[in-house]
């Protein structure tokens, strides 16, 4: 099963739509509920890495019987230290967003965590792209 | 222990959210840091925390916790308070700063 959802760069009352949507077609689908949990703990902080650093993006889903595989591709500044960025603490979220309670350099650390595979690219001044594959029933 | 019977015991106000009120709470967590809460707070708990905007519900609804208490007499944004209802999961407020309240709570849910 194939899905795509759009994410738009700065709208906060919008981060989590995609995590949700997936939850509820996890659910139908019968995936194991530890399975789902990981999954939307990984996109939802992806979703908002989005919202808080890029222009806008695209999550592309691909659901088998055995994984789901999740690339996010943005419109965006880019990372440029991808290794410091996945460091636990290390943030580049502006003010606002950590007043909101984000931008706690948490977020690629809760991706880290709860996927079998992670793979983020990225070009300063153009965009990031993130893989991930979460394994059911591992 | 649901929603309800904690609301009465610690004297909480319902904002929002009072179809939620027969959930079943097992367990607290508090943070103000919205990844914190996504990556450790577990299902069925309840959320304490100084937050009052609509990202609180989506994190509250993706990690099934049945209800969030703000305190210091906080009031949830109106498209937080929106989405409290439409979920079905409660926001409760109180006077109390987070120390005091989480400490009647602790006391409540300890196992």
């Amino acid at each position: 099963m194939h899905f795509e959802f759009q994410v738009e760069g700065g709208n906060f009352s919008k981060a989590g739509t995609a995590s949700s949507q997936l939850k509820k077609i996890l659910k139908q689908l019968n995936v194991d509920s530890r399975d789902v949990k990981r999954v939307v703990v990984a996109l939802y902080e992806a979703e908002v890495n989005v919202v808080a650093h890029a222009y806008n993006g695209t999550i592309i889903i691909d659901i088998d019987t055995e994984k789901i595989t999740i690339r996010i591709e943005d419109e965006g500044p880019g990372i440029q230290d991808i290794d410091q960025a996945m460091q636990q603490g290390f943030s580049t979220a502006s003010e606002m967003v950590r007043e909101m309670g984000f931008g706690a350099g948490m977020g690629l650390p809760n991706i880290k965590n709860n996927t079998d595979h992670l793979t983020i690219t990225s070009e300063v001044g153009v965009g990031t792209q993130v893989n991930m594959i979460i394994n059911f029933n591992s | 222990m649901t929603v309800k019977e904690i609301a009465e015991k610690l004297n909480l106000k319902v904002l929002s959210g009072a179809s939620g009120l027969n959930n079943e709470i097992n367990y607290g967590y508090a943070s103000d840091l919205l990844s914190d809460v996504m990556g450790n707070a577990k299902s069925g708990e309840v959320w304490v925390t100084l937050q009052t905007h609509k990202n609180v519900m989506a994190i509250a609804s993706l990690k099934d916790l049945a209800a969030v208490i703000l305190v210091k007499d906080l009031q949830p944004e109106a498209d937080m308070a929106a989405q409290s209802e439409d979920e079905g999961i409660p926001v409760l407020g109180t006077s109390d700063d987070a120390f005091t309240l989480i400490g009647k709570l602790y006391e409540l849910l300890k196992k």
